[in-house]
């Protein structure tokens, strides 16, 4: 169910823009959170907090600091892109970022594991740590290993389904590990990204013949064997179908125990389905960062306030 | 009654797929319908040139190939029945072939990974493309004379026949098909490079992401997803050499059959031969046999194998090219 983005004129009358669904899940915390026809369950989540998704006291007792930006700054060029950015990524909850198009979330993305630098134009400034380096200390292909991406289009390689989940573990050294040995990683980097049951009899066809949204999550998949602490979603859901969707969004809320998640979305309602905490950006500033049930249920600025109600109303 | 029932099915099925073209078409100008009959024309006349080509020569070809044609050898003699036939030919042209496009696909696919993965000075850049228009558009009769300068000096003596005095004969296999890989290489870049464009940067960035460097990426990711733009590049380039006659006029040497210059594969490298395309040369009217029912024979054959390589083509393009959103 899409919701249509209105244009924004401050006209809308005030009731009309708190829509019911924003209701369900923010303000009844310990129902079941509906996701497209599936329900998710949300005792099921290893969460000590009760099975409270939104509760931010009870989720610092056991969220660990993975990633951190200290006032970043990226430009391509003249034009500054993300403008002095101090962000904490944390590893058992999911972060989304959200804004306007053009806003620099993709571009923060895309610098946490320094993909951006492939931009020969782009220039950056600010401090960026893992785990409490700075992460132009790491080797830029060691770092990539422990901070993952999934991109917006699925992206296979033309290999099959095994050999793409196997891609990563590969040629690490000068050794070749065999297949026999990698096996029980591909399989179980298969199980959690929730593939395992739909290919677990042909592994070696082509990954490319899969459908879109198990290619999408064959590329969670691939992400997941290289075992990254840091896992960076690029609008995942994009180019897939609202129960592809539906799938993805399940499996990355089972995966924020065990990596630290940021996923960059245009779909508000998205955001609000799979995301502890959110950082709304607007024209390369951070705007306003805090969990998801302040953000989407009391913005504190009002520029929030009025992308937020732009989206749901 | 039966006037109601029998038009309903007519006039639902025909109109929507015949007459709303025409009645696009009728609304043109007058110019803009001449035009589309010229492409029309044109269009056809194409087939009928490329489909006259191949009757005629499956027409004179199939009235004399023989396979006795195709499997002896090449005779010297005056009696035109007593020349064989040409086995040699068809082997020089397999082996040149193999040995001119063995050259040209690890260059080729080298040239086309540096300029789109690489590509930097810009400079040097245009300047390898410049090259290798350049290359694209020499006749290969200038190949082939540069072919035999170069194969003539001194130092390239190991390549070819060296008579007594110590010149070097610069004609042989080798120094022929050098020169084919040049021939093919532009095809071999230009559809390497087009399969290389074609995969998304973000494919290339889903490797990078996975702590991947780029030599990683190429061989591993971007190389395999390009092969079929690979072997489109060798197949058509495989066309060329097997066309080409220049070339083989002027450097494989005017020795009919295969003559080996001394024992073992490199041997052979080192010796002269013929192609087909250079028998025809020599058999049809315009060269010195004269004997132009075996040129249409090996015309025929000729034709059959460039046709076949380019059936090749159609089919590795279609299969196994890697398709992303």
């Amino acid at each position: 169910m899409e919701l249509k983005q209105e244009p924004h004129n401050g006209s809308a009358p005030a009731g009309a823009a708190v829509p019911p669904l924003r209701r369900i899940v923010i303000e009844a915390e310990t129902a079941p959170i509906h996701v497209g026809d599936r329900i998710i369950d949300q005792e099921a989540f290893p969460d000590p907090a009760d099975g409270a998704l939104i509760d931010q006291e009870a989720e610092s007792a056991w969220v660990e600091q993975r990633m951190r930006t200290e006032a970043l700054s990226i430009a391509y060029g003249g034009k500054v892109a993300v403008n002095e950015v101090s962000l904490e990524v944390n590893s058992g909850e999911v972060l989304a970022l959200i804004g306007p198009s053009g806003c620099g979330k993709t571009t923060l993305l895309r610098s946490l594991n320094r993909l951006v630098e492939l931009t020969p134009a782009a220039r950056r400034t600010g401090r960026i740590m893992l785990d409490g380096e700075s992460v132009d200390e790491f080797d830029v292909t060691h770092l990539r290993s422990r901070v993952g991406m999934l991109f917006q289009q699925p992206n296979p390689f033309p290999m099959s389904i095994f050999d793409n989940v196997a891609y990563g573990l590969r040629e690490r050294g000068s050794k070749r590990p065999r297949k026999k040995e990698l096996e029980p990683i591909v399989v179980d980097a298969l199980e959690r990204a929730g593939l395992w049951d739909e290919v677990s009899k042909n592994l070696n066809h082509p990954a490319l013949a899969l459908s879109g949204g198990q290619q999408q999550r064959l590329c969670i998949a691939r992400s997941l064997a290289v075992s990254p602490e840091v896992l960076l979603l690029d609008e995942p859901c994009s180019a897939l179908d609202p129960i592809s969707t539906a799938i993805i969004e399940e499996t990355i809320v089972g995966l924020r125990s065990e990596v630290a998640i940021v996923i960059v979305t245009h779909n508000l309602q998205q955001a609000s389905r799979v995301a502890d905490r959110v950082a709304f950006m607007y024209l390369g500033d951070m705007v306003e960062c805090g969990a998801a049930g302040q953000v989407f249920g009391a913005p504190l600025a009002e520029r929030t306030k009025e992308y937020i109600g732009g989206g749901f109303g | 009654m039966s006037t109601e029932t029998a038009k309903p099915p007519l006039s639902a099925k025909k109109p929507p797929a015949k007459r709303r073209p025409a009645k696009v078409e009728s609304s043109w100008s007058i110019m803009d319908r001449i035009g589309l009959g010229l492409a029309w024309a044109a269009g056809i006349s194409l087939c009928v040139v490329a489909g006259l080509i191949v009757v005629y020569m499956a027409y004179k070809g199939i009235q004399y190939v023989s396979w006795d044609m195709i499997t002896s050898a090449p005779e010297a003699s005056l009696d035109q029945s007593a020349t064989g036939g040409f086995l040699d030919p068809i082997l020089g042209t397999l082996l040149l072939t193999t040995i001119g496009i063995v050259i040209a696909i690890p260059i080729g696919v080298a040239v086309a990974v540096w300029l789109t993965e690489y590509g930097r000075p810009s400079g040097l850049a245009r300047a390898v493309e410049s090259g290798v228009e350049i290359v694209a558009g020499t006749p290969s009769i200038v190949l082939a004379i540069f072919g035999l300068l170069i194969f003539q000096q001194t130092f390239m003596g190991l390549f070819s026949f060296t008579a007594e005095g110590g010149a070097v004969f610069g004609r042989s296999f080798i120094a022929a098909g050098a020169m084919m890989s040049i021939v093919a290489l532009p095809m071999i870049i230009g559809s390497t490079r087009e399969a290389l464009m074609s995969i998304p940067r973000h494919v290339r960035e889903a490797s990078y992401a996975l702590g991947k460097d780029k030599a990683t990426t190429i061989r591993r990711v971007l190389l395999p997803s390009a092969r079929s733009g690979i072997a489109t590049g060798a197949t058509l380039g495989m066309g060329r050499i097997a066309g080409d006659t220049a070339i083989v006029v002027i450097l494989l040497g005017a020795s009919m059959t295969i003559s080996p210059e001394g024992s073992g594969p490199f041997g052979l490298l080192k010796g002269t031969g013929s192609t087909l395309t250079s028998y025809v040369y020599n058999n049809s009217p315009a060269g010195e046999g004269n004997a132009p029912e075996k040129a249409y024979a090996a015309a025929f054959v000729l034709l059959l194998i460039v046709i076949v390589l380019n059936a090749l083509v159609g089919l590795i393009g279609r299969r196994n090219k890697p398709q992303w959103n």
